[in-house]
């Protein structure tokens, strides 16, 4: 046997004299505890954000047309390429502040536009919306950007 | 196996086999479209080809779990399973739900695919992991549901054990929580904030009791340590993953409009989620160590060991990496995240998949404890070519995460999005490349359960 390994072997059997004091019901107990508690704490949180949220989401400025652009957002899984506050996919830009970024008219046009069909680009699908809808998605990025995020993202890039 | 109706199982892991495969491929395809472009467009677009690969992960690590749940509950309960027909049924009807979605995935445009579905009646779809149409997801409870039935009616005729228990309370709290997957609303901040309540707390929370059982379940198994240590630990284990993953899920409500008191107290408790990680390192090779046999399957052990480190790694550090508030505003959403979501769920969850499919295969095959050494050689090369080529994998999108946040976001005078990804394109090279080393590493995988070899190792 090595000198590490002695130390190895020492060090083990403190362990196993110590874990020897500490049993399997006091093990229990903290998991069922410490759970316990700590989803009520979770809850509690819950709670106080749901009644903080009207102030930084405006949810005054939820309209049909915001709420029916959310919905052609998650069904064209627009979410799939992009990031909507930093959540999704990488490949194409995040979205939360495009609104502020490149403004409405830009928006449309660009879907509008789309596939670039650049050879070896990254290629938007073309959605078919009509004006109605791309109004609507206008709509919901711009309630978006207007989240109060805590100052993200760093800068207008995204 | 102990007892007959443990090999419903076996459809389980070979459908989940299939699907991992599947999910590479996928994988491959949107790593090829990072550095071109238009790779198959338009017959697949990205955003397609990218749920194929995430919705498959979770499907096969949901079969997964089933299966090791079937396989490990009549062991542990010592009782035949409640009802092998169930199971065998649940399968069928999970797995035809599996293959019709992703087959509308991949064959109509995915706003058809709502229409058809009738998304307008109840909206679930289109959110990150969540792109299921509502019909599947009610198929996903229902499938569940019958699961969980069946598990708990087997363990309440049989032996009840920690690691049945846990298990059954991370499959209840994965049923539970995805309910919140039917929670929608039109305000954006609150959908994205009960959205986290499935995909953190399933993976940041539930799932890794599953995880824990399971490892539990295979180290009592093959290294013949007292159950009464490796249970005491268990639950320590998983005491502190709860403890500290439930107010970790935190870390997602730093920028999506919730209060900012949440900045503090996700950074806090995130920062402790790597914790239980260490410990389960800490513990499986402290187990493994004081083993009293030598387990004729080495190659299930190594899955065990290696996915208590690799768990670490993926979740802990690679977690930790991002999680202090001040960090993650620079880092949010770029390619750090997903640097982190390979290796966390490579690590922790398909590593502990393979590691139960490992154990419980030979033995549903009718050996008398594991394959022979040369399909045991096979495996252990698969093993370390998928985890070797997933740290590079890791590392070079960790390459990629760092230039972008420093390009993009850092910078005084930052760069777009889109100026910005090609500078990152000698990452995304290499990241394809360590992708397709990780499917020869597949490949060795499957061929492994057909090498017969001459001889076969005794139990």
């Amino acid at each position: 046997m090595t000198e590490t390994q002695q130390n190895g072997t020492t060090i083990f059997k403190e362990v196993t004299i110590m874990s020897e004091r500490f049993t399997k019901s006091m093990a229990r107990n903290i998991f069922y505890g410490g759970s316990l508690f700590f989803v009520l704490v979770f809850l509690g949180m819950t709670l106080d954000t749901q009644r903080k949220l009207p102030k930084r989401d405006h949810r005054e400025n939820i309209t049909e047309q915001v709420a029916h652009g959310k919905r052609i957002w998650e069904e064209n899984d627009c979410v799939g390429c992009h990031s909507l506050l930093g959540e999704g996919a990488y490949f194409a830009p995040e979205l939360g502040n495009v609104y502020p970024r490149r403004g409405g008219p830009f928006i449309k046009a660009w879907m509008q536009a789309m596939p670039t069909n650049t050879p070896g680009r990254r290629q938007m699908p073309q959605f078919n919306l009509s004006e109605e809808e791309l109004d609507a998605i206008v709509a919901f990025l711009k309630w978006t950007s207007e989240i109060n995020t805590a100052n993200w993202p760093p800068n207008k890039e995204g | 196996m102990k007892y007959a109706s443990q090999a419903v199982a076996k459809p389980y892991f070979i459908f989940a086999i299939m699907l991992f495969v599947g999910q590479i491929l996928f994988g491959l395809i949107i790593g090829m479209q990072y550095v071109i472009g238009d790779f198959l467009f338009p017959e697949i677009p990205f955003n397609v080809a990218r749920m194929v690969h995430t919705n498959l992960l979770i499907v096969w690590l949901l079969f997964g779990f089933m299966g090791a749940s079937y396989f490990l509950v009549p062991e542990e309960s010592e009782t035949e399973l409640y009802s092998p027909l169930l199971a065998k049924i649940l399968f069928w009807v999970f797995a035809a739900a599996g293959v019709a979605t992703i087959l509308g995935y991949l064959l109509v445009p995915y706003a058809r695919l709502a229409e058809m579905t009738g998304n307008d009646l109840l909206p679930t779809m289109g959110r990150e992991f969540l792109e299921q149409p509502t019909i599947t997801k009610i198929g996903i409870v229902i499938v569940c549901l019958g699961f969980l039935f069946n598990i708990v009616m087997t363990v309440l005729k049989g032996r009840k054990t920690v690691v049945t228990m846990i298990l059954i309370m991370g499959l209840a709290g994965l049923s539970l929580l995805f309910l919140f997957s039917f929670v929608n609303p039109d305000n954006l901040v609150l959908d994205k904030f009960y959205w986290w309540w499935v995909v953190h707390l399933w993976v940041e929370g539930v799932w890794e009791l599953i995880l824990a059982s399971i490892l539990a379940f295979i180290l009592i198994k093959t290294t013949g340590v007292d159950r009464e240590i490796i249970e005491k630990w268990l639950y320590v284990i998983i005491a502190m993953a709860l403890i500290t993953g439930i107010i970790g899920t935190g870390h997602h409500y730093f920028w999506i409009g919730t209060p900012e008191y949440w900045q503090l107290w996700g950074s806090i408790f995130s920062a402790m989620e790597p914790i239980p990680f260490f410990m389960m390192t800490v513990y499986a090779f402290n187990i493994y160590n004081q083993r009293k046999r030598e387990h004729p399957n080495k190659a299930a052990v190594l899955w065990a060991l290696g996915t208590s480190v690799m768990a670490f790694l993926g979740a802990g550090v690679w977690g930790f990496l991002h999680t202090l508030a001040p960090v993650n505003y620079y880092t949010h959403g770029t390619q750090i995240t997903a640097a982190h979501g390979h290796m966390a769920f490579y690590g922790a969850y398909v590593m502990i998949v393979l590691a139960i499919i490992s154990y419980a295969m030979p033995l549903i095959r009718g050996k008398a404890a594991a394959n022979s050494n040369q399909a045991q050689v096979w495996e252990m090369w698969s093993f370390w070519l998928m985890t070797v080529s997933m740290v590079f994998i890791t590392l070079f999108l960790t390459g990629a995460g760092i230039l972008q946040t420093w390009l993009q976001r850092v910078s005084d005078t930052p760069m777009s999005f889109m100026a910005t990804q090609d500078q990152l394109q000698i990452f995304y090279w290499l990241r394809e490349i360590a992708g397709a080393v990780f499917l020869i590493g597949l490949v060795v995988y499957l061929i492994s359960f057909f090498i017969k070899g001459d001889e076969e190792a005794s139990a």
